[in-house]
């Protein structure tokens, strides 16, 4: 029956994530991006909410199913709390889950179980190419078949912690096709540049790599002899990253309004102004229509439907709609909303990534 | 449990609608919209039989006893939207013309006692096609209903109401006292000292004495639409007619039951209207889609951004606000389904719809170009009709402000 309701369990999981952001996420985050580093034991209170092992079936060693929905109610609540801890506590997930959704039986069984323990293994994805016409279906990272698999060229960016990683799922371009490949960190031919500096994001580390005929077993390749369907994942990131901007949004939006009742000027607060009022009004709006987007796309998901148009639409609002609101928190909160003292410079610095993100986030 | 499946039931209602859509609203669009004071008689011809037999069956339930309670939540405002969406991409000032109760009904149904409703909406469940109104806005008073001026006064010696005033834009006015059996209820105040508190909702029926249409509007678009002047003169009606309790209470001004009455059938007709809107704004939509089309434009979900055209990117943006207000308005619907508080998300649709079908529509004509103009298509019907969406039922602004004051949890005191 047709509803927008959460149900107890899931009102459950995003009250205990608000609890951890109030209690440990809200001390930290604006350190965290001034120095460029998440606490390690913050990242591992978010792990052990157990998002992905609850998303693996029991014969993988988790104790779940998977579901968008789901894990577009836990992205928004840990980037209500910050976007690059959401995004870091989502690595492991950015391999998990395409070999959930994509993988071969031999690959399941070989990584997924290594995702149901208190300490996942490194691992990360490389999506993103820096080049202005960066296009996931038409990656210039290319693959070429070889007698005894396949040899990658091209350069990634935005990898997240890749300097750390064991495994990289890269994508690539093999006729036109994109592609996955399940790398081994310390592959020859693969080399992890300079850590990236980032307007946003910044307590996130992120690199670019590159690859020089980096040869990959077949058994690697994502799907093994199945053509990969790209579509399916990229739709899965896009609500992953869609839930994580509405997060963001929520945030700024609660903060100002919280923030306009509090600023008294010409004798009374900013928010019994209708120029204040309206904007913290269209803001609300404009997330909540942006929340039910990206939770039609999750269940269309869910249910196995094609969703490639409603993640489009999605991913296209969502983008405008995460920079609109971050910026009138700016707007709101006058002068203090550009001193970094306060919140809303750091949420319009991660809000303008949206439009650039692809591929960063899988829940 | 987040669920966007919508039953069988519906869908296939829905696809009845659209062949009434499709053959007889559509048909006659452009006939209507240049004959304004025309009625829509093919479409309210095959409405009204249909209605009737549900008003018939709705009039047995509540009266017998089993009332409208039932277990677990229905889908009976879910429905009606869907409905509502479909007709108005048909054609939205026809749509208005639907021969119902609307929302004069619905104040029966919220405040009425059993014999009122017996009484008064008997009528809908036989004969020929009726329709019922309401009527709040008055040359004085907008959006601020506070500002009404037209009186009630008791006669004790008859036992009537005695009515004075005058009430303006009351959508099927003319068609509920002129034109049918119907019935208007409107607004007036028993005690113009007590501001809100002195306001009371009556039932006028069609045939009182006193009561007359002064004017029937021309518009910029709806003209399929009635929308008329009432002029009430020493008319006089039965003191039952009064919906509620004739009694003012003065502790509270502010928050009194009876205005908090005719508010709560806001929370259902916002975002019947927010549907509407998003019916036209399909049709604008759709039609705009088809055009492009058979030039060889089509939108390819799966092009990154700097791929795209500019044309393509208006399409999306145009269908991305189509879908944020259609979910908008389904989420609002669907609460009341689930008896939950909605004044919020119906404010939100409200406002949101509003001003999305009214770009949607605008923009369709932009990209039709030198054909969007033109009356041999419709585009330039959709762009005037819809523009009515972001004023009736509570301007953008009013809806806004119902928005701010929730979210900031201000009275009127603090957020004027």
């Amino acid at each position: 029956m047709f509803d927008l309701e959460l149900d107890e369990e899931q009102k459950m999981l995003v009250d205990s994530i608000d609890r951890y952001t109030a209690n440990m996420v809200n001390k930290a985050y604006r350190d965290a991006d001034e120095e460029g580093q998440l606490p390690e034991d913050l990242v591992k209170a978010g792990w052990d909410f157990g998002l992905l092992p609850s998303s693996i079936p029991e014969e993988y060693g988790g104790f779940g199913e998977y579901s968008a929905v789901t894990g577009a109610l836990a992205m928004e609540a840990f980037a209500y709390g910050d976007l690059a801890l959401s995004l870091s506590i989502a690595s492991p997930g950015l391999v998990a889950l395409p070999i959930m959704l994509a993988g071969s039986e031999d690959q399941k069984a070989k990584y997924l179980p290594s995702f149901c323990v208190e300490f996942p293994p490194h691992v990360t994805a490389a999506l993103t190419e820096p080049n202005v016409l960066f296009d996931p279906r038409e990656l210039t990272t290319t693959a070429q078949r070889c007698t005894d698999g396949y040899t990658l060229n091209g350069v990634k960016s935005y990898v997240p912690m890749a300097n750390s990683a064991d495994t990289i799922l890269i994508y690539a371009n093999e006729n036109g096709h994109t592609q996955g490949f399940l790398v081994p960190g310390d592959s020859p031919g693969l080399e992890v540049g300079e850590r990236e500096k980032l307007m946003g994001i910044r307590a996130l580390p992120t690199y670019s790599l590159s690859l020089v005929d980096c040869h990959v077993p077949i058994e690697n390749k994502l799907g093994r002899e199945e053509s990969l369907d790209f579509d399916l994942i990229l739709n899965h990131h896009r609500v992953a990253l869609g839930a994580a901007a509405v997060g963001l949004a929520k945030a700024g939006c609660v903060y100002a309004c919280d923030y306009a009742k509090n600023r008294v000027q010409f004798g009374e607060p900013i928010a019994h102004r209708q120029s204040i009022a309206f904007m913290l009004a269209e803001m609300a709006i404009d997330v909540d229509a942006a929340r039910l987007m990206v939770w039609e796309t999750a269940w269309k998901l869910d249910q196995g439907e094609d969703a490639n148009r409603e993640a489009t639409l999605m991913k296209y609002f969502v983008d405008q709609m995460v920079l609109r609101v971050a910026d009138r928190t700016v707007q709101a909160l006058g002068g203090y909303g550009y001193i970094r003292e306060f919140p809303a410079e750091l949420w319009l610095r991660n809000a303008r990534g949206f439009a650039t993100f692809d591929g960063l986030a899988i829940v | 449990m987040i669920n966007f499946s919508v039953p069988e039931k519906i869908t296939n209602e829905l696809q009845m609608a659209k062949m009434v859509a499709e053959q007889v609203m559509r048909a006659k669009s452009r006939y209507y919209d240049e004959h304004e004071h025309e009625r829509p008689w093919e479409y309210i011809n095959i409405m009204w039989p249909v209605l009737r037999e549900q008003n018939r069956r709705q009039m047995e339930k509540s009266t017998n006893g089993k009332g409208p309670k039932r277990e677990g939540p229905g889908t009976a405002i879910l429905r009606l939207v869907m409905l509502v969406e479909t007709l108005s991409w048909g054609d939205a000032g026809q749509y208005l013309c639907t021969p119902d109760p609307a929302l004069g009904g619905a104040a029966i149904q919220a405040v009425g006692t059993t014999e009122q409703k017996v009484r008064f909406l008997s009528r809908f469940t036989e004969g020929d096609p009726k329709w019922g109104a309401m009527a709040m806005t008055e040359p004085g008073a907008g959006s601020d209903t506070s500002a009404i001026r037209m009186t009630a006064e008791l006669d004790v010696q008859t036992n009537e109401w005695i009515l004075n005033g005058e009430k303006i834009f009351c959508t099927n006015g003319s068609l509920a006292l002129d034109e049918s059996d119907g019935l208007v209820v409107i607004w007036a105040t028993v005690d113009s000292s007590a501001g809100r508190a002195g306001m009371k909702p009556f039932v006028v029926e069609a045939g009182t004495p006193g009561v007359t249409i002064s004017k029937k509007e021309e518009k910029l678009g709806i003209r399929a639409s009635d929308t008329a002047s009432i002029v009430f003169e020493d008319a006089r009606i039965p003191f039952d007619n009064i919906l509620g309790s004739p009694e003012v209470q003065r502790l509270d001004q502010a928050t009194t039951k009876g205005f908090k009455g005719a508010m709560k059938t806001f929370d259902t007709s916002r975002p019947v209207v927010a549907a509407s809107a998003m019916g036209v704004a399909r049709a604008a939509l759709e039609f705009t889609k088809d055009k492009l089309a058979e030039e060889g434009i089509t939108v390819d979900y799966t092009k990154p951004q700097h791929a795209l055209t500019a044309v393509e990117r208006d399409i999306l943006e145009m269908e991305a606000r189509y879908k944020a207000g259609w979910l908008l308005t389904l989420r609002a619907a669907s609460m009341t389904d689930h008896g939950r508080a909605n004044r919020l998300e119906a404010s939100m649709c409200k406002a949101y719809t509003g001003v999305a079908a009214t770009w949607i529509t605008q923009k369709a004509v932009e990209l039709l170009g030198p054909i969007g103009y033109t009356q041999d298509v419709l585009v330039e019907k959709w762009m005037r009709d819809a523009k009515i969406n972001d004023i009736f039922e509570g301007t953008q602004q009013i809806n806004l402000l119902i928005v701010a004051r929730s979210i900031l949890g201000y009275t009127r005191r603090e957020l004027k």
